[in-house]
């Protein structure tokens, strides 16, 4: 009995070792992959729908009481390169939701992190979840430049209305 | 009794080790050694250590895997078509292939040469040659993509290339064929050959910024054969050697009429030497014709400009150039170890490997240890540049790489295998047999100052029973070695495309940190038919040709209704892809098209010609996977008869109230 159970000590360390061996990283430990930031498992605790997820904050994105002209004509331009091939100035969709009225759902810094970093709130947002369901494409990183995004900002105000 | 227990103990433990099946991957390789399989396993999503960048030979194309997987990431389309990616067949691809005899949509690509930087890559770019209709290309290592291809005159079959010095000052092109010189009549006897036929290296100069290459000059030699060639490096750097066979200037049956002498040559070049006589103005300007292609990334074109000069110096004539090298048997390989101070030549034919030395050469041409003149050349005396040789290595040497640690190793085609010898004593100390008939090796860096010396890839001619059979033509392949320990261990076998020659390769890091690119910035593309959007998507006709500037983007084309193209009509679609996101190309095929499809790069424009061929409805469709919707991705053109009526018309998206009337 007693030997029994020093065999079945042994065969469980003897298991270990041999497996511990496969647990070794491969060779190309030293150039291994980023890992894609889709593969991420989504953290929804941490996630805040107000906010969305990037470099943009109520801190430093701040609007001006009227419009920017300058910047939304800017804008305009830098959308009709990169947005306005899928997005209607109207509440119409054509392959993403149109653009009419967005200023006032969404705050001014959930609309910058999203435009710019559109793949991990994708995977984290309840409401772009079920607006994927509806138009079927991911809205596509467009890489936006930080200016470029604050000017589409404005565009997208000038196009709800403000003055 | 305790014996006993233990023995036990050991035997269950033993037994219980080889029933763990999960525990290492068990293929084919198992059966090599043990521990092959886990050598070469790279896991789903972790990176290779290596870029391999292997040529193509006979595909004309330059092929990238990963070691020590063996994966296959990409074929880079280099002097051959690829209707795939519409190389070659794009309006902005074709000038990249043309030459002096116009437009050649083939060629056979042997060699492969990384820059460098004091004998070290650095990760810009890798150079190709072509062997056929002599050419240089060069691929630009931050998009993955041929970026200039150079021809070159006065030669005939661009084998001895694409060498280059330790700081890619210059990457040589020396010919196979000797030919009669371009600005002269070839129309003579080809038994004519020891009169009219002459040997011809360009120096092709790199300009360190921007990659673009220029042939600085070229050397008028003997008609000989060129075969391979290396730079010296480190003490020998300024120097540069080349193999020669067919000394004997035969012009038939070479195979026997070729292999007549003892020795051939490894032919020693100062290249420093060259380049003051250039400045002294010693060259004489040759009128010939080649074409120089150059790829513009911001205009996403190439352009084709015909040249008209080159400068030759004949080192018959200036004497200190060249030094002739006595080299057993039609040497092939020619070979410089990391240090830069010996030189090993590799006869075809010869049964040892003889070992030159740098320093003995400098002695021996300062004494003037010559036995003779060949065409006007001075022969070294073998002994005295000897510094060994190594004996019985096997049969059949071909190539030699470097580890650093001051092994060679030697591949032997005849005997199929690789012998890994002492560069210091000249012996044998681990051999291995390939499957089967090995050609180039390639250790990473194994060509230059500092070898990365843990894996050796052997590219193979034949495989034979290697592989499930696939009728009478079976692929090629690779096999790859573990080195880092004392003997050489096998650890994987991949089939390659085409039929591999030389390759190199260099760590992951330094490429895929080299500032590659993800996307075409939109802003900065300068296509003269670009639309930056689709509010610039309209269709212009100018007389018989169309010009459809067109956007893509998931998951349309704008415009994706075009009517009023009549039959004589030469249809240009110019297809911007907007996409400003990694790895999303779109891709254009249209019925009937005669060329190919279109595969747009985000923020590239790329065209495709179409001249359609009959009236009726033309669909067209984007080729590449983009988006759920992706099958949405269509449209039509409709093609009216000539003098038509039919207005000019275009749109997306514009669906009428109700069908219009058939007119």
């Amino acid at each position: 009995m007693r030997n029994i159970k020093i065999i079945l000590v042994f065969v469980t360390i003897t298991f270990y070792i041999a497996c511990g061996g496969n647990n070794k990283k491969p060779a190309s430990e030293s150039s291994s992959a980023d890992g894609t930031p889709t593969e991420k498992p989504a953290d929804v605790n941490s996630y805040d729908p107000k906010r969305g997820e990037g470099k943009f904050n109520e801190q430093n994105v701040v609007l001006g009481a009227t419009l920017n002209t300058a910047y939304a004509e800017v804008g305009e331009k830098a959308a009709g390169v990169k947005c306005t091939s899928c997005h209607k100035m109207t509440n119409e969709r054509l392959v993403g939701p149109g653009w009419k009225g967005v200023t006032e759902r969404r705050t001014p810094h959930w609309i910058m992190n999203f435009i710019t970093n559109p793949d991990p709130m994708i995977d984290k947002d309840p409401e772009l979840q079920a607006q994927l369901e509806l138009c079927l494409v991911r809205m596509p990183n467009q890489s936006l430049a930080d200016e470029e995004a604050r000017n589409i900002l404005e565009f997208m105000r000038k196009n709800d209305g403000v003055k | 009794m305790k014996a006993k227990i233990l023995f036990k103990l050991l035997a269950v433990a033993l037994v219980t080790v080889l029933m763990i099946p999960s525990c290492r991957p068990k293929n084919a390789a198992t059966a090599v050694s043990g521990d092959a399989a886990a050598k070469s396993y790279v896991a789903p999503g972790q990176y290779d250590e290596y870029y391999n960048f292997v040529s193509g030979g006979f595909s004309g194309q330059m092929s990238v895997y990963g070691l020590p997987s063996g994966r296959l990431f990409r074929v880079i389309p280099v002097f051959s078509v690829d209707p795939e990616k519409g190389w070659g067949y794009s309006e902005e691809t074709k000038p990249m292939l043309n030459t002096s005899h116009g437009f050649v949509p083939w060629d056979d690509l042997h060699h492969i040469e990384l820059s460098q930087t004091t004998g070290e890559i650095n990760g810009k770019w890798a150079f190709a040659n072509a062997n056929n209709t002599p050419r240089l290309a060069r691929v630009d290592l931050k998009t993955f993509k041929t970026a200039e291809i150079l021809e070159l005159p006065n030669s005939g079959g661009n084998h001895s290339s694409p060498f280059g010095t330790e700081n890619s000052e210059y990457i040589v092109a020396g010919t196979r064929f000797s030919v009669p010189p371009d600005d002269t009549n070839g129309d003579v006897p080809i038994d004519s050959y020891k009169k009219n036929f002459k040997g011809h290296i360009s120096f092709v100069s790199v300009n360190q910024e921007s990659g673009q290459m220029d042939i600085a000059f070229q050397l008028k030699t003997p008609g000989v054969n060129f075969d391979l060639a290396r730079c010296g490096r480190a003490k020998s750097h300024g120097w540069f050697f080349f193999s020669c066979y067919n000394t004997e200037q035969a012009n038939t049956l070479l195979e026997v009429n070729a292999s007549q002498k003892d020795k051939d040559f490894i032919m020693a070049v100062n290249w420093k030497k060259a380049e003051e006589y250039l400045k002294a103005g010693k060259g004489k300007k040759q009128k010939v014709k080649y074409a120089h292609n150059v790829w513009d990334e911001h205009t996403h074109t190439g352009t084709s400009t015909m040249k008209g000069e080159v400068t030759v110096l004949d080192v018959s004539e200036l004497k200190d150039i060249c030094y002739m090298i006595p080299c057993p048997k039609s040497p092939h390989g020619c070979d410089v170890d990391p240090t830069g101070e010996y030189i090993v030549g590799s006869g075809k034919l010869a049964a040892l490997l003889p070992v030159f030395s740098f320093d003995k050469l400098q002695a021996a041409i300062a004494s003037k240890a010559y036995d003779g003149e060949y065409e006007g050349i001075p022969v070294l005396k073998y002994e005295e540049v000897l510094y060994g040789e190594v004996k019985k290595p096997g049969l059949g040497p071909l190539h030699t790489e470097f580890d650093g640690k001051g092994f060679a190793y030697t591949s032997f085609f005849v005997s199929s295998e690789i012998v890994k010898w002492n560069i210091k004593d000249l012996t044998v100390v681990d051999r291995v047999p390939t499957f089967y008939s090995v050609g180039h090796l390639c250790i990473p860096g194994g060509n230059t100052r500092k070898p990365s010396p843990k894996y050796l890839v052997a590219y193979n001619k034949i495989t034979k029973d290697r592989y499930l059979p696939t009728g009478p033509e079976l692929t090629q392949s690779a096999q790859l070695f573990d080195i880092s320990g004392d003997k050489m261990q096998m650890i994987l076998d991949f089939p390659t495309i085409g039929e591999p020659h030389y390759a190199q390769a260099a760590p992951a890091d330094l490429i895929r940190n080299n500032g590659q690119l993800k996307i075409y910035k939109i802003d900065e593309n300068k296509h003269p038919r670009v639309a930056k959007g689709e509010s610039e998507s309209k269709v212009v006709r100018e007389g018989n040709k169309v010009h459809v500037y067109m956007t893509a983007v998931r998951s349309h084309f704008a415009p994706d209704n075009i009517e009023g193209i009549r039959m004589g009509d030469e249809v240009y679609f110019h297809v911007t892809n907007l996409e400003q996101d990694w790895d999303v190309p779109h891709g254009f095929g249209i019925k009937g098209a005669n060329n190919a499809e279109l595969l747009i790069m985000p923020g590239e424009t790329t065209t495709l010609k179409w001249v359609p061929d009959r009236v009726g409805m033309f669909p067209m469709y984007c080729t590449d996977f983009c988006s759920a919707l992706h099958q949405e991705m269509q449209g039509y053109v409709r093609v009216s008869p000539a003098g038509s009526k039919t207005p000019l018309t275009f749109h997306v998206g514009k669906q009428p109230a109700a069908d219009k009337e058939v007119q």
